[in-house]
């Protein structure tokens, strides 16, 4: 059973101008699988409660403390509070982690496509970063879509593991803006674009998609139509959030 | 598609999996990789793979083939409802002895 916890936040990482990294420490620290969630809850004085869902970004590997990744929605309640108001050493209640049915185990030695929008990176890096802990050698490709580059979460780091050579490659889509030069893709995603990226994988690939609902909506419903079987594809969306 | 299907606002719709906390509440075990079998059309799937609306305090889980109701989850101070009409079956695993 897993029950509410209070962890504590041990750090805050800016990652692009509209997300943050914040990593809290648990008293009751458990494994989790990449992929899964854990539930944070906020309590104001009067009572009032507000419950959402956040992806563990951390790989599974590490122990007791885990990171979460929550872009900041103008209006939007609870990731207003994490970005303008939690500090270092302050408290936040959380149950997890949380879910079967969206997760990688590096043990599933099979090719794996994962494509994402937005802060839909989360919980795919939390799968790449835990391939690279297990030195999982499985093909494997990530389809990034982000507004700007400056969008891009995580940017630094894939380049890392891409630069690992271990069978991971990496596509970006900027959608609003792209660098000077930029010869790689720069549209939403689309079936074209699916095609180029999922074909080397071959038919057997895992997929997991995860972003903004309508983005995943899509690319679920294109990869489809390209002829990869839905009960390969898993999604998660994570509502009404950017991109 | 009926009225009630139009209305739903397509995207504010998260999967199954976003459920899995309240689910893990009511059953102390995890269900979002529990088979399951729409009452409606037939459909079969896992309940992290129905389509889920969480806005209300509780949830509806709609197939994802049909999109009619399978469950339906209401949660007041003191009870939760739970209402699995619309699903022909949930296969729970059995804890090995
Ligand atoms: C399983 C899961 C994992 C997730 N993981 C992450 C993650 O790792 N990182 C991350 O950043 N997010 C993640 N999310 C999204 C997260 O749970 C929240 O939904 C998100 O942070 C917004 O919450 P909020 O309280 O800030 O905004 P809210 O107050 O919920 O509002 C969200 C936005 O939607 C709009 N909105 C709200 N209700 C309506 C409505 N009825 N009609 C129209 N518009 C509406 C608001 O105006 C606002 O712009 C995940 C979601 C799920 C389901
Ligand atoms: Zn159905």
């Amino acid at each position: 059973m897993i029950d509410w916890q209070i962890a504590t936040v041990k750090a805050i990482k800016p990652e692009t101008p509209e997300v943050k990294s914040f990593t809290l420490a648990l008293p009751d620290w458990m494994k989790h699988r990449a992929g899964q969630h854990y539930d944070v809850r906020l309590t104001a004085e009067d009572g009032y409660q507000a419950q959402r869902s956040y992806s563990i970004a951390s790989e599974p590997e590490r122990a007791r403390e885990i990171d979460l990744t929550i872009e900041r929605l103008a209006d939007g309640e609870v990731s207003t509070y994490f970005h303008d108001v939690l500090a270092v050493g302050d408290r936040v209640e959380l149950r997890g982690p949380i879910g079967g049915y969206f997760v990688w185990e590096a043990a599933l030695n099979a090719p794996l496509l994962l494509i994402a929008g937005g802060s839909g990176v989360v919980p795919l890096m939390s799968m790449l970063r835990h391939r690279r802990a297990a030195r999982a050698i499985n093909p494997t490709r990530l389809l990034f879509s982000s507004r700007t580059p400056d969008d891009a979460i995580y940017f630094d780091e894939l380049e890392k593991l891409r630069a690992a050579n271990d069978g991971l490659e990496i596509f970006y889509t900027f959608t609003r803006e792209r660098p000077p030069e930029w010869k790689g893709y720069a549209r939403r995603i689309d079936n074209a674009m699916l095609n180029e990226v999922a074909k080397p994988l071959g038919k057997s690939a895992r997929v997991f998609i995860c972003g903004p609902t309508a983005l995943v909506e899509n690319a679920a419903n294109g990869l489809v139509q390209i002829g990869i079987k839905p009960n390969q594809i898993k999604t998660e969306r994570f509502g009404p959030t950017g991109t | 598609m009926n009225e009630s299907k139009m209305d739903l606002n397509r995207e504010l719709m998260v999967d199954g999996n976003a459920v899995a906390g309240l689910l893990q509440e009511i059953f102390a075990i995890e269900m979002t990789a529990t088979p399951t079998e729409c009452a409606n059309c037939g459909n079969a799937a896992e309940v992290g793979a129905l389509q889920a609306y969480t806005q209300a305090p509780g949830a509806v889980l709609r197939c994802p083939a049909c999109e009619s109701v399978m469950i339906r989850i209401v949660q007041t101070p003191n009870h939760i409802y739970f209402d699995a009409r619309g699903a022909v079956r949930l296969t729970l695993p059995r804890e090995k002895k």
